[in-house]
């Protein structure tokens, strides 16, 4: 295999011979074809850069140059104590995974109704599943996106979801990946498969954290699959520590009438990238993306998110927003793709961002391309600081200062949690928002007031 | 507790809109403060409130026997004052209630009183809405969000009641409002009147006038009070309109 790209890839080409040696699944033709496919068109495109369209205002140097390393074979423990406070109460089932791996001894799956599969996937690649062959990389593209490939190419554990025909699962199915790293650069690829056949419903929440304070790359791929008429709410927590580096891409295909509303919340991280790409792939589809990211520090998050229309009498709803505070830099890129069939197609488009200091930066780009003639397609972006009015309103009641400045940054941020169903993953969220609120406003620097939001047309 | 202003200049932008003002309110009086639009009426309901966008430039205003100047806008508030204002802030994201009992708790913690938790606070809330005739449904919805502008004057005499203010200044409160609500709003600021409790209603119309009868009239034009008087002086107002007092200004 011959690394094509200019940049030095030697590393990752060594954890690839070593990885193909004793991965799970490594004699099975389907599987080694996929990795095969996948770590060929990383060496051909390398790390994206700067000059890549998609990748404009997001540069991964810091990731290239790294010499990350697979977690080694060993199993790291931790104490339950350690996650107590990451459970979602009422949970169906929480898998948790360590540095990629599944942690039996950590998890459980009692809740879960029958008629639902809540396994790891190493399970289905060691079981030999046949339905996994059908379905496993199918949709999420190598050749669209370099980490995608990489993703592929080490693809061995993760989460594997299947609620059955008509299954109504109630309670959230909680997927829990947790980073432990000390000394040496560790890269991480968990491979979702997430199945919901038509007419089913479910709620799965996939949170990232990290431990400790080592380097880190999370690169994750979840391939979530809508049967007709299902109804699937999807919800991306990222809170890795500061040094980490955390790449996530949720591909979502959706049948006729399908319903699914995706919620992400970039909380965490160095350097983060969240793509999310649905496909509307039936007629009558309905899809929410509801992001919110909060910066602070030197930050850098990056939010990618690209609907296709490919079928008519769809509609798309997306709004994101951001809180930027110091040096932090955001990045929203909102694609809408209406395929020149999906007639009738009814898209709109929403990012508000609030700066709250000299130092933040907001990136925000919408690229709307409609191949059809009978479509509803709209789009906006603000940018604003602390509404200067709002605030002295509320100290003009007696709140001090630094309480109304909180209260703003939450009634922002709950625009977001509005949009979230009501239930145990929204008061999950919820709850963890305020508390991440809360110290986000004690870490950060006092910020200049401000003159009150203005719309902007295209940024970019 | 007692206002006293005197000989307050206040700038704004570098211009000087309040030109010398003086005034006294002794405890349970109702004053109104008339005048032409650009007189400088909310300018002084605004700085009376803390707003740092208006700069004091000589003068003195003491509350209670405090310097009211010194004081930061919830320090003001935590100490009665309470401004009603003009065109009142819609914050989507906060709930109603949850902004009244934030701001009442906020309040008596500076006063070293217990907090109101959420079970004692909701009938409180519930008796004052009825006051004012407005919908419990309005407990949940976003503060002031997609109000109309009676709706939201409304709220803040709902919020007036709630947080029992030692002054209260109104700021054109009556503006935007047909007979009903206007009606509604009186009816609320009269239900608070009381000898502990002083009223400065900033108003362009007298019609507001004839619903909550004001103690003393004082008439404020390019800055200054240029009259001031008993309720008949805004029936005189209301009859010959301000510009016999606009000439007397310019003049000066």
């Amino acid at each position: 295999m011959v690394a094509t790209s200019t940049q030095d890839l030697g590393i990752h080409l060594e954890n690839f011979t070593d990885f193909q040696r004793q991965a799970a699944g490594r004699n099975l033709p389907w599987l080694r074809k996929i990795r095969e496919d996948g770590f060929a068109r990383f060496a051909e495109v390398g790390f994206p850069t700067t000059r890549d369209e998609d990748w404009r205002f997001t540069s991964v140097a810091p990731i290239a140059r790294t010499q990350f390393r697979l977690p080694g074979k060993a199993l790291v423990h931790l104490p339950p104590a350690e996650l107590k406070s990451w459970q979602i109460e009422g949970s169906a089932a929480r898998l948790v995974f360590v540095n990629g791996r599944y942690a039996p001894e950590l998890s459980r799956a009692d809740a879960v109704p029958k008629g639902v599969a809540v396994t790891s996937l190493r399970e289905q690649i060691e079981g030999h599943s046949d339905q996994l062959s059908k379905q496993l990389a199918r949709y999420a593209q190598v050749e669209r996106d370099a980490f995608v490939a990489l993703n592929t190419a080490f693809l061995e554990d993760g989460a594997y979801v299947h609620v059955k025909r008509g299954v109504v699962v109630e309670a959230p199915i909680h997927l829990l990946f947790v980073n432990s790293v000390d000394h040496l650069a560790l890269m991480v690829h968990p491979r979702n498969l997430l199945v919901f056949d038509d007419q089913s419903q479910a709620t799965v929440v996939e949170e990232y954290a990290s431990l400790g304070a080592g380097v880190v790359l999370s690169n994750s791929v979840t391939e979530l699959l809508a049967g007709d008429d299902a109804h699937v709410s999807h919800y991306l927590i990222e809170r890795e520590h500061k040094e980490a580096f955390n790449v996530s891409t949720l591909r979502i295909q959706q049948g006729r009438t399908a319903n699914v509303a995706s919620h992400s919340f970039l909380l965490g991280g160095g350097l983060v990238r969240n793509n999310v790409h649905p496909v509307l792939g039936g007629e009558g589809g309905e899809c929410l993306i509801n992001g919110l990211f909060v910066g602070s520090g030197k930050q850098h998050l990056d939010n990618y998110m690209h609907v296709e229309h490919a079928s008519p009498h769809c509609s798309s709803r997306q709004f994101y927003n951001g809180i930027l505070d110091d040096t932090a830099h955001g990045v929203f890129h909102g694609r809408i793709v209406v395929h020149k069939d999906a007639q009738k197609t009814d898209a709109k488009q929403t990012n508000r961002n609030l700066l709250l200091s000299d130092g933040a930066q907001i990136d925000t780009k919408p690229q709307l391309e409609i191949y059809a003639d009978d479509v509803k397609c709209t789009h906006g972006a603000t940018i604003g600081q602390i509404d200067e009015n709002a605030l002295f309103y509320l100290r003009s009641r007696g709140m001090s200062e630094a309480e109304a400045r909180q209260l703003l940054l939450l009634a922002f941020a709950s625009e977001c949690a509005e949009r979230m169903r009501p239930g145990a993953a929204r008061i999950y969220v919820e709850e963890l928002l305020r508390e991440h609120l809360l110290r986000f406003r004690e870490a950060s620097r006092r910020s200049g007031l401000g003159t009150g939001e203005r719309n902007v047309e295209e940024v970019g | 507790m007692s206002l006293e202003i005197k000989n307050l200049h206040v700038n704004v932008d570098g211009h000087e809109i309040l030109k010398g003002i003086d005034l006294v309110i002794n405890p349970g009086e109702v004053h109104s403060i008339m005048g032409p639009n650009g007189s400088g009426k909310s300018t002084l309901a605004q700085v009376l409130a803390r707003r740092d966008a208006y700069h004091v430039t000589e003068g003195s205003v003491a509350f209670n026997g405090k310097d009211l100047l010194e004081m930061k806008p919830e320090e003001a508030a935590c100490e009665g004052v309470f401004l009603a204002f003009q065109y009142p802030v819609e914050i989507p994201g906060i709930s109603n209630a949850y902004f009244l009992r934030s701001a009442l708790n906020a309040q008596r913690k500076f006063r070293g009183e217990e907090e109101m938790d959420a079970m004692d606070f909701l009938p409180f809330f519930r008796e004052k809405l009825k006051l004012l005739e407005m919908d419990e449904k309005l407990m949940n919805r976003s503060l002031n969000e997609g109000f109309s502008g009676g709706e939201k004057k409304r709220n803040e005499v709902l919020q007036m009641s709630i947080l029992e203010p030692k002054l209260a200044v109104l700021d054109e409160t009556d503006s935007g409002l047909d007979i009903d609500a206007l009606r509604i709003v009186a009816n609320g600021v009269n239900a608070l009147r009381s000898p502990e409790r002083s009223f400065l209603v900033v108003t362009h119309y007298q019609r507001l006038l004839n619903y909550i009868k004001p103690d003393f009239v004082h008439v404020l034009v390019d800055g200054r009070i240029m009259r001031s008087g008993g309720p008949e002086l805004a029936l005189e107002l209301e009859d010959k309109g301000y510009g016999w007092i606009e000439q007397e200004a310019a003049a000066l």
